[in-house]
């Protein structure tokens, strides 16, 4: 009963869920509930010793939850995957297993802001280092390896600018350091890049992007790929060394290729806190059922949009891997064939005035502060979320006084050219 | 036999046919992989039996600790060994020595023997490597789905609610076989650099 391997699709649809045992429910039930009851004293000091499978809590586990961690885990090709509250918290669980004090995450320089702004001053207080590299450059990557270095950390797509790592040559750093390669495929979502097929040990998403994709639930996923041999060398004492907080297990030894996914979720999320909402699990889950069909057509209207805006006089530059003359077209061919996704910036001739005009002026793309929702939406970052930055630094970060950027929706490609070329007139 | 990925009907139809199972290295000690192995594989109703000199005169979940697998006095259908690699072979030894000889030779995760599992398929048994039978199981019936695991499983058939002591049914329908294609390219390359 090997059967063929299912498509995207089908998997995005399947995967993970089946009709529910007690009352035959076909959607996924909102197991909305903090606790789960034992069926004795054995059952219970069995699940909480991690040596039967089941619910206890649901900070540790839920249901409903667990649909979606399987879901995605099949999407990226992983062997699990664990669900939290929002793509920050999946990064801070992640690297909570990998780093001590002293030690360092080597990251590229291409990162979502908040990212940034995580890296280098919420983890300063835990003592963990940050080295940075440019993504456009690998050899910065292969300098920037110390004995420290316990992690590389990358965006297949990288937000502000919509930029294509090469994922395949990181990865190359990664192995010969003998350390884990983290991929934020927030941008992508497994329907255009699948990072574990280029190398990557470890995928988190911030799931309240594509893959929820109705900008109506925070959520994060951390996916396993079951690659990484965490007991070489013993690096990584949370997988390969005994627990004292059970008894002595040795988190590798016992859960093999899926390790790390266990190891986040009862070192990092039992102990951490951030467990995601049933109810967000579910409305994420319901979005990532359509996540082929919306991810198609959020790259087809973004590359209507940005051949629009290349051949628009007010326009003097736009930034999107989908147009044949981007720098980083051919990466995008060969990581991304089916589209550059849907975020990216464009510059304008008229600098920060003209920005600060366009985005008032538009009437169907809403001012806001995400990515990857139904709707179009439209920043500009040098007066709102690169706001605290000197110019200098403002230009470095792709977010110049005159960079506008935009997440394309799944409305008609039409009304949002229509809205775009009102709102540069005006 | 190509034992760096096994195809879902071979593991299937092991874990399927199976009734009796000596656990080679089982320990009584509760946070040792084996003793959760042996206790999870005992509750969905398979016939265990403890193997380990160390132990003999202690029970496991009720079941005696023997010796050795010539100490069980009955045919048995699978050895699961509880040992490093390197001390594998002995082992199979003595499993192709019984009368008659068990049907299944599994080494646990993390233990892989090429010369020795070629010997018990040279002689007719059925080999897996390097897997736990405790997830295999807990895959093929998506009960391991509980805690986020790709069970590489689909179904759209309403299972029972799983009780303590249930036989689950191993029969969905699987895609690609077991593990995935990366971490199974990975385990390969482990072996080969090892
Ligand atoms: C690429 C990327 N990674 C991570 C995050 C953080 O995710 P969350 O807001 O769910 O914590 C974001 C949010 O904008 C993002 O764009």
């Amino acid at each position: 009963m090997t059967d063929r391997l299912p498509g995207f699709s089908t998997l995005a649809v399947h995967a993970g869920a089946q009709p529910d045992p007690t009352t035959g429910a076909r959607a996924t039930p909102i197991y909305q509930t903090t606790s789960f009851v034992f069926n004795d004293a054995d059952h219970a000091a069995s699940l909480f010793g991690l040596q039967a499978f089941g619910n206890i809590y649901t900070r540790i586990g839920n249901p409903t939850n667990a649909v979606l961690e399987e879901r995605v885990a099949a999407l990226e090709g992983g062997t699990a995957a664990l669900a939290v509250a929002s793509g920050h918290a999946a990064q801070v669980i992640v690297l909570q297993q990998l780093m001590r004090p002293g030690d360092e995450v080597l990251a590229a320089r291409k990162l979502y802001g908040g990212s940034i702004n995580q890296f280098t001053h919420a983890f300063k207080a835990f003592g963990w280092n940050v080295a940075w590299a440019d993504p456009d450059d690998v050899a910065s990557f292969e300098r920037a390896v110390t004995p420290h270095t316990k992690a590389i950390f990358i965006e297949s797509i990288a937000n502000p600018a919509g930029s294509i790592t090469d994922i395949e040559a990181i990865a190359a750093v990664a192995r010969k350091a003998g350390v884990p390669l983290i991929v934020d495929n927030t941008l992508a979502s497994p329907y255009l890049i699948k990072p574990i097929d280029h190398g990557a040990d470890i995928v988190v998403h911030s799931l309240t992007k594509f893959l929820g994709g109705h900008g109506n639930s925070l959520g994060g996923v951390i996916v396993d790929a079951g690659t990484f041999d965490w007991s070489k060398d013993n690096k990584y004492p949370m997988l390969s060394e005994p627990r004292p907080e059970y008894h002595g297990i040795r988190i590798q030894e016992t859960f093999g290729n899926f390790a790390f996914a266990i190891a986040c979720r009862v070192l990092g999320l039992r102990d951490l806190g951030p467990a995601l909402s049933p109810f967000n699990a579910f409305m994420i889950l319901t979005g990532i059922e359509t996540l082929p069909l919306r991810m198609q057509k959020h790259c087809d209207n973004a590359k209507a949009v940005a051949e629009f805006l290349s051949s628009h006089p007010a326009v003097s530059a736009v930034n999107y891997a989908g147009l044949p003359d981007d720098r980083y077209h051919q990466l995008q061919r060969k990581y991304s064939p089916k589209g550059a996704g849907a975020v990216f910036t464009f510059s304008l001739k008229g600098g920060y005035d003209a920005g600060v005009n366009l985005v008032s002026n538009l009437k169907l793309f809403s001012h806001l502060a995400n990515v990857g929702d139904t709707r179009s939406l439209v920043i500009h970052p040098a007066s709102t979320t690169h706001s605290q930055l000197d110019d200098e630094a403002k230009v470095r970060s792709g977010a110049g006084p005159d960079v506008v950027r935009l997440s394309i929706g799944i409305e008609d490609k039409e009304d949002l050219i229509a809205d775009l070329d009102q709102a540069l007139r005006a | 036999m190509n034992h760096d990925a096994y195809d879902d009907n071979y593991i299937r139809s092991i874990l399927n046919n199976v009734k009796s199972i000596a656990m080679v290295g089982a320990s009584p000690v509760n946070v040792r992989p084996s003793y959760f192995a042996f206790k999870y594989l005992a509750q969905r109703g398979y016939d265990m039996i403890p193997v380990n000199p160390g132990h003999v005169g202690k029970e496991l979940m009720g079941k005696p600790f023997v010796a050795s697998l010539a100490d069980i006095g009955r045919p048995i259908d699978m050895v699961d060994i509880f040992r490093n690699s390197s001390h594998i072979m002995p082992v199979v030894d003595e499993a192709l020595k019984l009368s008659p000889p068990p049907k299944v030779i599994w080494m646990q995760l993390g233990a892989r023997d090429d010369a020795a599992a070629e010997k018990a398929e040279a002689a007719g048994l059925k080999v897996v490597m390097n897997r736990c039978p405790k997830i295999e199981y807990g895959r093929l019936s998506s009960e391991i789905s509980w805690m986020g695991v790709n069970s590489r499983t689909l179904s759209s058939k309403r299972a029972p609610v799983p009780t303590q002591g249930m036989r689950l049914s191993l029969n969905r329908s699987s895609f690609g076989g077991g593990q995935t294609a990366a971490s199974d390219r990975a385990a390969k390359n482990k072996t080969e650099t090892t």
